[in-house]
């Protein structure tokens, strides 16, 4: 006798630049097609709302097919769908919300419309297992830097902190046009500090002793680009790769003592980080180093399931299917400023 | 045959079947701010309206626009999804057009446009002639530069325009927005899904391929190539 698979959840994301359709069943992935416009919006700086809506509809359905071909599945294997409703770009999310109905519509299946941030975290237990519950997570991107307390990924997700002006992301964006590097400024920033001393200039880290759980990034990018604007007056070169080196550690070291703080707090030990910015490697870095000395296990999903995509809505599906949680209703909408409280709409 | 149309690329979300020979079923919202809920129960509830199931829907139509491009995505991915999981043909047709194939009988033989919300105080807009047959557009612009272009061709030569008549007539909510700037409005205000359904009924049934659902968007996204970096110390 066979076991019986697990339900197979198609994942949809669409809540900023990346057009993500993914395919799981229970923990297991079995495909995660992901089209970006990333390069559409490099020569603007930042991701322009309209660029990437026009790019999720010419997207949607060849990412949903490419992972139905990788997977070796057909629609009609599908037993339900995942979609995130939300925080993101309403025009954005409105269309990933719009195809995910049409498929459920089309296929007769269960809709689940679920939140971004919880998807972040679910998406490690397609590559450590089931999440312990409770855990912290870290959710760090462009447009998030969150820590959150989950009892239980599924239901019971209570934000602890988060960022007072500037997403970790965000700053790095813009430290990177500062120092004359690319969009999006994570990766090259990244690349930059392994040739730079870390301990080169004392960027300041906001918020570090005090007791609350949130951060501070818009300082910390103001006091770069006052460090490089004097060099510059002064005549001098710019030494990028210390520059980035010690930006990138001011960042990573207020992110770990933030979250080892988090998990103290509330007598939690096991930390998930997600996001884009968990690609980061001195993020993962001195995180596993912190976590290492205060006892606390570390999880970091890799970096592909850390960005954006749709593996993770679809791990966040899976999990509620599992637990026989209510389908969402056909009229559920987007909501741009879903709070994490919502794992599902 | 069983064709589903819908359109949401103005204010309304209208949804319709179709049979071939009649509209079976029907249901239009006016609500400008909830396309991306409305649309998908609005067929669900033609659907169960109809006593049809979704395995029995043959084709598909949506309207193309022009119209603000939130809400006329909701009608194009969902078009493009439904397409593409049924496996039946997508029929994609302009949002002006639907409204003038209803418009033309109001018009009672004259020549008129549509005219609708292109928001920033402009609006999209084509000409038709007496029959709903489309002379030009579909374009966007500013209402008064409108009125000047159309003024200005329905009396030229050879057009059925009458000088010194009435002026204008305009279908579509452009000149309830812009009264006594783009000419007397005529009936309808929106687009019906009925109507549409109809239109790409017959290119179905004269085994025309599926058209697919390309938006009609008129304008570039908004965006601006920055400059260099703002400067956070005084020179």
């Amino acid at each position: 006798m066979t076991t019986p698979l697990a339900p197979l959840v198609l994942g949809i994301e669409t809540s900023c630049d990346e057009t993500g359709a993914g395919l799981v069943r229970g923990h297991e992935l079995l495909a995660d097609s992901v089209a970006s416009s990333v390069a559409e919006h490099a020569r603007f700086g930042g991701v322009v709302p309209e660029v990437a809506s026009r790019a999720h509809l010419e997207a949607m359905v060849p990412a949903v097919d490419r992972a139905l071909a990788t997977a070796g599945v057909t629609l009609a294997d599908v037993d339900a769908i995942a979609v995130t409703a939300g925080p993101g770009l309403t025009g954005a999310l409105l269309v990933g919300v719009s195809a995910a109905k049409a498929y459920a519509l089309a296929l007769g299946k269960p809709l689940y419309a679920v939140n971004h941030l919880a998807a972040h975290i679910a998406v490690d237990q397609l590559e450590h297992g089931a999440l312990p519950e409770p855990a912290i997570a870290l959710l760090v991107s462009g447009g998030h830097s969150s820590l959150l307390l989950a009892r239980d990924i599924a239901g019971d997700v209570q934000p602890l902190g988060a960022t007072i002006d500037d997403a970790a992301g965000e700053a790095y964006d813009k430290v990177a046009r500062v120092l004359g590097l690319p969009f999006p400024g994570g990766p090259p920033i990244d690349q930059e500090a392994r040739g730079g001393d870390p301990a080169a200039i004392a960027f300041p880290r906001a918020k570090y002793r005090d007791q609350t759980l949130d951060f501070s990034f818009s300082g910390l990018k103001t006091a770069v680009a006052r460090w490089v604007e004097d060099r510059r007056a002064a005549g001098a070169s710019v030494p990028v790769a210390d520059v980035a080196a010690s930006f990138q550690e001011a960042v990573a070291d207020v992110l770990t003592r933030k979250a080892v703080q988090a998990c103290r707090a509330n007598g939690v030990d096991h930390l998930v980080i997600g996001g884009g910015v968990a690609a980061n490697s001195r993020l993962r870095a001195l995180a596993a180093e912190r976590c290492e000395a205060a006892g606390i296990r570390l999880r970091v999903p890799r970096p592909g399931l850390c960005t954006d995509n749709g593996a993770m809505v679809a791990a966040l599906g899976a999990e509620l299917v599992a637990r026989d949680a209510k389908p969402s209703l056909l009229d559920v909408g987007a909501d741009s400023a879903l709070p994490v409280t919502s794992v599902l709409v | 045959m069983l064709l589903l149309a819908f359109d949401t690329a103005t204010p309304a979300v209208t949804v319709a079947l179709h049979d071939g020979a009649h509209v079976l079923a029907e249901t239009t919202t006016v609500d400008a701010r909830r396309h991306g809920e409305l649309l998908a129960s609005s067929i669900d509830a033609v659907l169960t309206e109809a006593g049809a199931g979704r395995l029995d829907i043959t084709a598909v139509a949506a309207g193309t626009g022009p119209g603000p491009y939130t809400g006329l995505r909701v009608g194009l991915v969902t078009a493009r999804v439904l397409g593409s999981a049924l496996g039946v043909p997508v029929y994609g047709v302009s949002t002006l057009d639907v409204i003038a194939a209803d418009a033309a009988a109001a018009a009672g033989g004259r020549e008129f446009i549509v005219a609708t919300d292109a928001r920033r105080r402009e609006v999209y807009w084509a000409r038709y002639d007496a029959t709903g047959r489309r002379l030009d557009g579909p374009a966007v612009g500013i209402p008064a530069d409108v009125a000047e272009t159309i003024a200005a061709r329905q009396d030229a030569p050879g057009s059925q325009g009458a000088p010194g008549g009435p002026g204008i007539l305009a279908a579509g909510t452009g000149a309830l927005l812009y009264p006594g700037v783009l000419g007397q409005p005529i009936e309808p205000s929106y687009p019906a899904a009925g109507t549409l359904a109809r239109l790409a009924a017959r290119q179905f049934a004269a085994g025309a391929p599926g058209t697919g659902a390309e938006p009609i968007y008129l304008r570039r996204p908004d965006a601006r190539v920055p400059g260099p970096p703002k400067r956070v110390t005084v020179p």
